[in-house]
């Protein structure tokens, strides 16, 4: 069964409330903290940060925590300019990056979680493994049996080129997937919005020719057709896309090549 | 304890090849409900107030019957394709999977027919 509640040894206890030394602008930052060494269950913990003495993500105040008030926090960062996709977590209630995040565009407490659903590594470090594995299995390269052409790159209409836009920028952060409640229930069989946006991107790719192959691997009542439109990934996609419409798009695929 | 791949887990038995057919079958039903539902919620409020005779009558005309029999043949198949997403969303574990997929298969086919059923009865006077 899906399970509604979290497991006994899941549940989320109070922690440590780390004040701000010194007065100022200060906001309270309430972080998800699981060890995996201490056998203890995860608890919130409250950090103080002057604002005044931080920079204007909420990616600066994690780093800010980590330097000067506690280095045993654990996150993922990495560009800090969206677009390694490391730093996404769930801040204020919805996955996003903590890097694209205006501290100021959260009201009041920060509250600071894991992506949502996913095996927890350590603090706001998830598990995934599952979701690369995911991507790996769509094949995502182009596939040709055409052999390259001699002396210069594979030629791409500026209206094919165009049909990538919305696609080509998806980093893989993982915040649609881990949104979508189906991926929560069935994130082991259905492929999830950013891989099936990605398997989207090589569909309509004017330069492959394995769609054929690609829809065949696609058409599963897990692997696509869990997706009931919800849409929860175009509405906290950071990078502004929407995998709901690449989903519906392969779904017209397949009734194409099925039944129109 | 499996130490299988993550990608050999992930590709598993492999696609099923299916699912499109459920996909498009639930959005022709849908779209044959809409009028259907339409029509049968506008003979129910005018039959309101009738006695059992002058119902009775109504449903035995073909032009109310043979609409009847395909709102219900819609629907419940419609049913069923609904009820098999929510219980393949929800419901995990084997055990209790096939079952639940098994009992409402049977109950959309029961219900469904014992529905068809009277109205034909009615229909042709039994």
């Amino acid at each position: 069964m899906a399970e509604f509640r979290l497991p006994k040894n899941s549940r989320v206890g109070k922690g440590t409330n780390h004040p701000a030394q010194q007065g100022g602008n200060t906001r309270k930052f309430n972080i998800y903290r699981w060890n995996p060494d201490d056998g203890n269950n995860p608890r919130v913990d409250t950090y103080e940060v002057n604002l005044d003495e931080c920079g204007p993500m909420v990616l600066d105040a994690l780093i800010k925590i980590k330097n000067e008030i506690d280095p045993s926090l654990t996150f993922r960062r990495s560009c800090r300019e969206g677009i390694c996709g490391s730093c996404a977590m769930n801040i204020d209630g919805t996955n996003t990056l903590a890097c694209t995040k205006g501290i100021d565009e959260v009201k009041g407490e920060v509250a600071i979680y894991p992506l949502p659903h996913m095996e927890v590594v350590k603090d706001l470090v998830p598990d995934l493994t599952n979701f690369y594995a995911q991507y790996a299995s769509i094949q995502p390269w182009m596939q040709t049996e055409t052999p390259v052409p001699s002396g210069r790159e594979r030629l791409q209409s500026q209206e094919d080129r165009a049909k990538l836009d919305g696609l080509y920028e998806c980093i893989l952060c993982a915040c649609c997937s881990t949104s979508c409640p189906s991926y929560w229930w069935n994130g082991d069989r259905y492929l999830g919005p950013a891989v099936l946006l990605q398997a989207y991107r090589w569909l309509i790719d004017s330069r492959d020719e394995a769609a054929g192959e690609r829809l065949d691997n696609l058409e599963d009542p897990f692997r696509l057709y869990r997706c009931h439109t919800i849409m929860n990934c175009a509405k906290t996609c950071p990078k502004g896309l929407n995998p709901a419409k690449a989903i519906a798009e392969i779904k017209k695929m397949m009734v194409e090549r099925k039944v129109a | 304890m499996s130490l299988k791949t993550p990608l050999g887990r992930v590709r598993g038995l492999g696609s099923a090849k299916d699912g499109t057919e459920h996909f498009w079958i639930q959005r022709v039903t849908a779209i044959a409900l809409v009028p259907l539902v339409i029509w049968f919620i506008a003979k129910v409020i005018a039959l309101t107030g009738a006695d059992y005779m002058t119902a009775r009558a109504a449903v035995a005309d073909p032009l109310f019957a043979v609409p009847l029999l395909l709102l219900i043949g819609t629907g419940f198949y419609h049913l069923k394709l609904g009820m098999q997403v929510v219980i393949e969303d929800y419901v995990s574990n084997d055990a209790l999977k096939i079952p639940a997929l098994l009992l409402n298969t049977f109950f959309c086919a029961g219900v469904g027919i014992l529905s068809a059923f009277a109205v034909l009865q009615i229909s042709f006077g039994g």
